[in-house]
């Protein structure tokens, strides 16, 4: 078979793979952000200290994080029946893709505010700064080149699961590649596939990495 | 002993709201749990701090000089004890409170503790946006402190273009920014070189002289204490071993530590057992006169100087000098006649 007839179905393909990877990060980091400054200053030596919270709320984190996948993926089809109405296609394989990521997210984002200097936050503190105040204003600001070369991180994980997904009927180039290079031994679909995957990733990776770059002034 | 401590504490409040000190401790003490047990690193401090002094808290490493102050804006909980900002107690005070009292009361830091990702200018208003200042306002006063502190030419740099010197100057102007009281400095010169922290004690003492902002510093370098402080506890162990006027507690100190701290190096000579050695503090003599010539001169003595550290201030002479003294025991009456004479203070070394 000629590659340029899988051309049309290839596009749509890298437009779901994109809508899939950048939708499921967003929502990701909507969720992991909060739950990362969570698990941050509910810690021992947080600004709100909380034995109970940060118990609770890692212990639910690596739950999480220890299922596989692809193991997760099928385990929460109900759910995404019930959230998107069905279990195929790009926007339901989003749920799945959320739930998965968003713990690895918090723990990149806790790692991140973790490396904002002590000082700076007992400075903040000294002037009468509520905690809300000092999420807002030191730590997210004072983190963010970490958080973004995090996403870079994190948008690349979520990239590998959206091709996972092709598996149960996810759409994306995760799809094609399982039925034509998978089911049909179609090698050289499976190829195009593959180098698309490491062109985008390169991609993100690149402007990840300049962004993050540009944006921190610690130095130059 | 419940109504001991509660009679104590009336007897504290009922002081604390007649006394013209701004800040005030009664009886505060500091135990931090750890795993092996309990460590008190306060133990029944009693300090006041009067309104436009400079008050100056040296102590060695892990003396509690850094809680001590951590307690004046209660950054630390005392465990024990009172503190008191104008007769308030601040210990009392609910969260959001505190918060409203802190932001009249600034903080600087050994390591200025900067918000990296702001300009100059932006940290200066950092504690105004906390306090709901107006953007615009924000940006006035910002610009207003910048010029004070000589880094109007400076405001949209980044604290990585900035030398230490500068940050420190950045973090000063961002601790005024909200009128504060009180500023209080943590080992705010001790990663500056000797230039740079002596025109960083410059800048605190025209702030205490022109906006009549009480100043805490805290030190372990006695240079800081004896150029700008009017008043100093000297902190051991959790403890104030001593404190009082700088001139009074540098000409006689009564502790070891201070001792120690005042002539950190006196341990060189001191062993030479034969023969007597005497410490001479120099509290404002004239530094023009050459008094140990003229000491040797007209006593006729050979004085060895063990050590010295001294100061020439305004022309001022200040600091601490070692000498070993002659066996002659005429030769010892003769100095300490002629000391006795030209009015400079003296003391036998054991």
């Amino acid at each position: 078979m000629n590659i340029s007839t899988m051309l049309p179905a290839l596009g749509q393909g890298i437009v779901e793979t994109l809508y899939m990877t950048v939708g499921g990060t967003i929502l990701a980091y909507v969720l992991g952000i909060p739950v990362g400054v969570l698990l941050y200053i509910t810690a021992e030596d947080g600004i709100k200290p909380n034995k109970f919270i940060n118990g609770l709320v890692g212990v639910i984190v690596n739950v999480i994080r220890s299922i596989p996948f692809l193991i997760l993926l099928v385990s929460v089809i109900p759910l995404t029946r019930i959230i998107a109405g069905t279990s195929i296609g790009s926007t339901a394989t989003l749920v799945p893709l959320v739930i998965g990521s968003a713990p690895f997210v918090a723990r990149m984002v806790e790692s991140s505010l973790k490396e904002v200097d002590k000082g700076i936050i007992e400075a903040a503190q000294s002037m009468g700064a509520s905690t809300w105040q000092i999420i807002i204003k030191v730590l997210l600001p004072e983190a963010k080149p970490s958080l973004l070369v995090g996403s870079t991180i994190a948008i690349t994980t979520i990239l590998g699961y959206s091709a996972m997904a092709g598996f149960t009927g996810g759409g994306g180039l995760g799809t094609i590649a399982v039925n034509y290079g998978y089911n049909r031994y179609q090698t050289d679909v499976m190829l195009v596939t593959v180098i698309i995957l490491v062109v985008i990733v390169q991609v993100f990776q690149e402007v990840g990495m300049r962004v993050a770059t540009a944006m921190d002034r610690r130095k130059k | 002993m419940y109504n001991t401590k509660k009679a104590k504490e009336e007897y504290c409040e009922a002081n604390s709201k007649n006394s013209a000190a701004l800040i005030e401790f009664c009886n505060v003490s500091k135990l931090y749990n750890t795993t092996n047990g309990g460590v008190k690193a306060l133990s029944n401090v009693n300090l006041k701090i009067k309104k436009n002094s400079i008050c100056g808290i040296i102590g060695l490493s892990g003396a509690g000089k850094s809680t001590l102050v951590r307690c004046i804006n209660l950054l630390e909980k005392p465990t024990e004890g009172n503190v008191y900002l104008n007769g308030d107690d601040l210990t009392l005070l609910s969260e959001v409170a505190l918060r409203k009292k802190r932001q009249k009361m600034g903080m600087i830091f050994q390591h200025f503790n900067l918000l990296d990702q702001r300009d100059a200018i932006g940290n200066v208003c950092f504690p105004l946006e906390i306090a709901g200042v107006s953007k615009k306002d924000a940006i006035i006063k910002a610009k207003e402190l910048l010029k004070l502190v000589g880094l109007e030419d400076r405001m949209h740099n980044y604290p990585s273009q900035l030398s230490g010197g500068q940050k420190q100057r950045v973090a000063i102007a961002r601790a005024l920014a909200t009128d504060p009281e009180v500023l209080l400095c943590d080992e705010a010169t001790s990663a500056l070189d000797p230039n740079t922290t002596r025109a960083i004690l410059a800048l605190l003492k025209k702030i205490n002289n022109e906006l009549n902002v009480t100043i805490v510093i805290i030190t372990h370098e006695m240079r800081v204490v004896e150029q700008i402080c009017d008043y100093v506890a000297v902190v051991d162990a959790g403890k104030i071993v001593e404190q009082g006027n700088v001139q009074d507690v540098f000409l006689k100190p009564k502790s070891k530590v201070t001792r120690e701290m005042l002539f950190p190096n006196r341990d060189i000579g001191i062993g030479n057992a034969k023969r007597k050695i005497f410490r001479l503090s120099f509290d404002g003599q004239s530094s023009s006169e050459p008094v140990i010539a003229n000491l040797v001169l007209k006593c006729q003595a050979k004085v060895n100087i063990l050590g010295a550290s001294t100061e020439d201030i305004g022309g001022k002479a200040f600091g601490q000098m070692i000498i070993e003294m002659p066996e002659n025991e005429m030769a010892i009456a003769r100095v300490k006649e002629y000391l006795d004479d030209i009015k400079i203070h003296y003391e036998e070394e054991k």
